[in-house]
Order: C-alpha cells, then sequence, then structure tokens
C-alpha cells in the first residue's frame, strides 16, 4: 500500500532507461578513457612542474610529487634564461601584456566599425572589399609576412610595439569583420530606420544604438582576440625584437634553448604559466568561447 | 532642393571613411602584398628584394631541394592523416556527446580545453610526454616492458606522427564542437523516423545523417585545411624541424629562407607555392558555396 502512493505521487512518464545498460558503459567508458588522454598533458604538466629535478630523473612522470616545490615555478617566472637575459618569463608575460591590450582595442574597435558600415551602410564596392577580406583569410600568412616587413618599415613601425598591434589587426580583421557583420545584419532594421528619422548619423546610431545592444558579441570577439593574439608565435617572431618579445617566443627560446642543462621542472612551470591566461579564459568564459570559435564556421 | 542632391562620391561619406581601415587591409595587404611576393618570386632577391627577373629559376631551385621536398612530404603526410583523423574522432566524439548524457558540459570543456592552448604550449608539453628517457616510453618500460619502444621525436621516419598526436589533442576539440553544433541541427524527426523503420542507429549516421551534414563537413574541411598549411608554431616548439631535416614543413622553409637564410627569392617562391596550395583547396569550395547560390 505504502508503495503504491509512493509510486503515484512518484514522478511521471514513461520508465527511465537502465542506467548500466550496455550502451551507457560503452558510451560512458569511451568518453571517460577519450577524457583521460586529453586531461593527461596538463597533469603531466602539473605535477612535473611542482618536482624536483632529482625526482624527476629517478621518477616516473605520471606519478604525483612526492615533495612537492615551488621553486621551478619561481625560477620559470623570474630567473630562467634566454640568451644573456635571466629575468624569468616574467618579462616576456608583461610583453604580452602591452601587446595583447592594444591589438585588442584596435582590432575589435576597427572591426565592428566596418561590420557596422557592411551591415547597415552598404557603399558601392563594399561586398568587393568584403569578399577580398574573407579570402584574406586563407591566404597563407607566409604570403603576406615580408611585404607587411616592407610597409610598417615605410612607417617607421618595424619591431615597435604599435608595429605588431597594427598586424594584429589586419590579421583578426577577416574573422572579426565577418562576426560583426552577421551580428548587425541580425539586429531588427527598424531600430535603424527608426534612428535614421529621427536625425542620427553614422556615429550616433553606432555608439548610442549598435554598441548597448552588442555587448555579447564584443564580448565573444574579446575572448576570441585575447586567445589568439596571446597564443600566436609566428608575428611575434617576426615583427619583434629580442627585447620585446612576446611570452610564446620566449617560452620556446628558454625551452629550446641548447645550451646548459636542461630543467624539466622549470620548462613545464613556463609552459604553463604561458598556458595560464587562455586557459583561465577558457574556463571562465565556457559557453561564449565556443560561440567565439564556431564563429568562424557559421556562415553568414 | 534637387540641385543640393548630394553626388554618388559623396553618399554614405561617413561610411566609406570609416571603412577605410578595411579597404586598405583589403587592397594593400591581402592583394598587394600577394602581388608583391608573388611577383618577386621571379626574381633573385638575395638580402634585399630586387626586382632583376630570374625566371622560374626560384621555384627550379625549391623543387631540387631535398628539405622542400621532405617539407611537402610531410605536410601531406600531417595533413592527410590529420584531415582523416580529426574528422572521424571529431565525429565519432560529438556523436557521443549527443546521446542525451549526463555531464555533457564536462565532458566538452575537457575535449576542448587544449584548443585555449597556444601551439607553442602543445608541442612543448608533447615533447616532454614523448621524451624516450623520462616520458611514455621509460614509464611502460619501467613497468616492465623493457622492449617497449615509442620515441617518434627521435626517430625520423615517424617523427611526423609523434607531431600528429600532438595537433590532434589540440583541434580536435574544435572539430568536435563544430560537428555537435551540425547534429544538434538535424531535425529530430528523423531519428524518430528511422527508430519506427527499425533502422540501426548506426546506419542512420553513416547514410542519413552524415549526408545531411555535407555542409557542416565541408566547412570543417576547409577549417581544417587551411589550418594545415600554416602548421608551424608546433613543429618549431615540439622539434625544431628535427631530427635532421625529417619533420621539416613548407612554413618553416619559408621563415627560415626569408628571416634567416637571407635568400628572400625562395622564401616568396615557397610561399607562392603556399599559396597555390590553398587555393586548390579554397577555390573549388568557394565555387561549390557561392557560386552555385549565384546561379540559383
Amino acid at each position: 500500500m505504502a508503495d503504491r502512493v509512493a509510486a503515484l505521487s512518484g514522478p511521471q512518464g514513461p520508465r527511465p532507461r537502465r542506467r548500466f545498460s550496455r550502451r551507457n558503459i560503452i558510451i560512458y567508458g569511451t568518453l571517460a578513457v577519450v577524457a583521460f588522454y586529453y586531461l593527461l598533458p596538463l597533469y603531466v604538466m602539473i605535477v612535473t612542474s611542482l618536482k624536483g629535478m632529482p625526482e624527476i630523473r629517478l621518477g616516473n612522470i605520471f606519478a604525483p610529487p612526492v615533495e612537492i616545490t615551488f621553486e621551478p615555478w619561481v625560477k620559470a617566472w623570474a630567473q630562467a634564461c634566454t640568451g644573456l637575459n635571466c629575468d624569468g618569463l616574467s618579462r616576456g608575460f608583461w610583453n604580452s601584456v602591452q601587446i595583447t591590450v592594444p591589438s585588442v582595442i584596435v582590432s575589435i574597435l576597427i572591426a565592428s566599425v566596418n561590420g557596422y558600415a557592411l551591415a547597415n551602410w552598404r557603399f558601392r564596392g563594399a561586398d568587393v572589399f568584403f569578399t577580398i577580406l574573407i579570402f584574406g583569410a586563407f591566404i597563407p600568412y607566409q604570403v603576406m609576412l615580408y611585404p607587411i616587413v616592407i610597409m610598417l618599415r615605410e612607417i617607421g613601425l618595424y619591431g615597435s610595439l604599435w608595429g605588431l598591434v597594427i598586424v594584429h589587426t589586419i590579421f583578426g580583421m577577416p574573422i572579426l569583420t565577418l562576426l560583426f557583420r552577421n551580428y548587425f545584419t541580425s539586429l531588427p532594421e527598424e531600430l535603424f530606420k527608426a534612428a535614421r528619422i529621427d536625425g542620427a548619423r553614422f556615429w550616433g546610431i553606432y555608439f548610442r544604438i549598435m554598441l548597448p545592444m552588442s555587448l555579447p558579441i564584443f564580448v565573444v570577439a574579446m575572448i576570441l582576440q585575447v586567445t589568439g593574439i596571446w597564443n600566436d608565435f609566428l608575428f611575434g617572431v617576426v615583427y619583434t625584437k629580442p627585447d620585446t618579445y612576446p611570452m610564446t617566443v620566449q617560452l620556446n627560446n628558454i625551452v629550446n634553448t641548447v645550451q646548459g642543462v636542461r630543467e624539466y621542472n622549470v620548462n613545464m612551470a613556463a609552459t604553463l604559466l604561458t598556458g595560464l591566461v587562455p586557459l583561465v579564459i577558457y574556463f571562465v568564459s565556457g559557453k561564449l568561447f565556443v560561440r567565439g570559435i564556431a564563429a568562424g564556421a557559421v556562415k553568414g | 532642393m534637387s540641385d543640393r542632391r548630394p553626388n554618388r562620391f559623396f553618399r554614405n561619406m561617413t561610411a566609406k571613411i570609416a571603412a577605410v581601415p578595411m579597404i586598405l587591409t583589403a587592397l594593400c595587404v591581402f592583394v598587394g602584398g600577394t602581388v608583391w611576393t608573388i611577383v618577386h618570386s621571379f626574381t633573385d632577391s638575395k638580402l634585399l628584394p630586387r626586382l632583376r627577373w630570374d625566371g622560374l629559376d626560384q621555384y627550379e631551385r625549391l623543387w631540387n631541394t631535398n628539405r622542400w621536398i621532405v617539407s611537402i612530404e610531410n605536410l601531406l603526410i600531417y595533413g592527410l592523416c590529420s584531415l582523416i583523423l580529426s574528422l572521424i574522432i571529431g565525429f565519432v566524439l560529438a556523436a557521443l556527446l549527443d546521446q542525451k548524457i549526463r555531464f555533457e558540459n564536462t565532458f566538452r570543456t575537457i575535449l576542448l580545453y587544449p584548443f585555449a592552448l597556444s601551439f607553442i604550449v602543445t608541442g612543448l608539453v608533447w615533447q616532454w610526454l614523448l621524451n624516450p628517457d623520462l616520458g611514455i616510453q621509460s614509464v611502460i618500460r619501467g613497468a616492465g616492458w623493457i622492449g617497449f619502444t615509442f620515441d617518434p621525436l627521435n626517430n625520423s621516419k615517424i617523427v611526423i606522427f609523434g607531431v600528429l598526436i600532438a595537433g590532434l589533442w589540440q583541434g580536435t576539440g574544435l572539430i568536435m564542437v563544430l560537428m555537435l553544433a551540425g547534429l544538434r541541427g538535424i531535425d529530430q524527426e528523423i531519428w524518430k523516423a528511422s527508430r519506427v523503420d527499425g533502422i540501426p542507429m548506426w546506419k542512420t549516421y553513416l547514410f542519413i545523417v552524415i549526408p545531411m551534414m555535407r555542409p557542416v563537413f565541408i566547412t570543417t574541411l576547409v577549417i581544417i585545411a587551411s589550418g594545415i598549411v600554416k602548421l608551424y608554431d608546433l613543429i618549431v616548439a615540439q622539434t625544431s624541424g628535427g631530427p635532421g631535416i625529417s619533420s621539416e614543413v613548407p612554413a618553416k622553409y619559408v621563415y627560415d629562407y626569408m628571416f634567416q637564410g637571407q635568400n628572400l627569392g625562395q622564401g616568396f617562391a615557397a610561399s607562392t607555392m603556399m599559396l597555390l596550395a590553398v587555393l586548390v583547396v579554397v577555390i573549388p569550395w568557394a565555387y561549390l558555396e557561392f557560386g552555385g547560390k549565384a546561379r540559383g
């Protein structure tokens, strides 16, 4: 009697599938194995960076540290050597910050205005430029590396921070413009028309109507750019000088240096430090990050 | 009023001024830069670019250079394997995640996080994991299997597969996300219908769902392909092209000749070949994708 009452007041609907069906075991089993494989490098990075060198030489790379030491982290941040400089990755970190912040701001501002002009103020020839831009996204960077060196040299920015900002703005433009154009096109056109009737002009509509309405897409673009620019290696190595090398370049120089004893724990700490910024962004932003990377794939 | 009607050029003037950066980028960098490089690939530029005609000499030299041939072979092997494997792995993972499972978000987060990391970080981690003296090989040997050999990074014959492992680890998450979005776009009625007809699940996937996802597959293919040509950072970090020249790739060839070897002409010729390779993929795709639509 008692369980009949319980059954009546319990959840309705079809009986749920058995939890341990063969199908479920296969699905969860496969996913667990795959997840393990994907997490393994992160785990190894973390444990290696917390071990001392003697322990690394004797033990196995998967074993958790017997004696946790944060010395490799300190060393990677403040003492690791690249060439003659021995002030650690901190220099690269601050360089990367100095490169990333203006690059992200400038590239997003320009691309959003582009997207806005393409979506709402179509002028003759706009589509031609847009098509070239999208095609440009597929041209291998190597084709344009040297012409840009010349252009930057002509305007006196080769090797400087702002030169690199321009380069990031240029190469971020196709995807970001596409992103913004698609977003602004999806906004109701009546808003735009109403604002025009009320006498608002190009910039007025942009700053007072479009910008406040499109904060999510700006966040998506920001995530996309911060990770992209932070992770860049090629442009950093081509367009900056050793003093202003971004973190990725410096990291590679520290780890792949040929002289001296290899300190794997310091290397892994340095690698983790470099990966930390995009990882934090990724774990914090979650779904927005996915939206950002899928943006390139979703066709207008 | 009519005499004050602005002329055509001045209509939308602000928009045009605002679009100047885009126009400059499109014309000067993308078109201008590409043309400039192609033109200079026919010259004998060494330390500095100069316009002294050299015909196809650079290309002849390029294709007679062993390192370039190795680079192309590596790119083909890497490209083909990574294309096929990432499509298969990406699709299978997406299909698994699409089974209305629990912890979908957790699994997705785990599978995608490597994509947030740079190729440099990826390359360095896998260099460490594949380290023959201290990495996976030594762990398995230590566990009792003395004869176990797995040192792709020191074996010039299979080094490119060592890079492939790292590349797949970094990139499959993205493919999985794209495929998952494609699967979610499939009408649920299809599944009901195939269930009513008693078609097994794998058959539904293979003969109904995958053909329906053709656009997703093509877009993904183009994304993977254009990423493969750019393969550079991963090689630099993981193997530096070694052992010897056995893991060289075209992008590295270009960089080394342009900025280290002071042989600009070779760099231009090599990068033009890379462009050609991309066009072979992109033009048919663009034709199918946009050309078809224009004709209705």
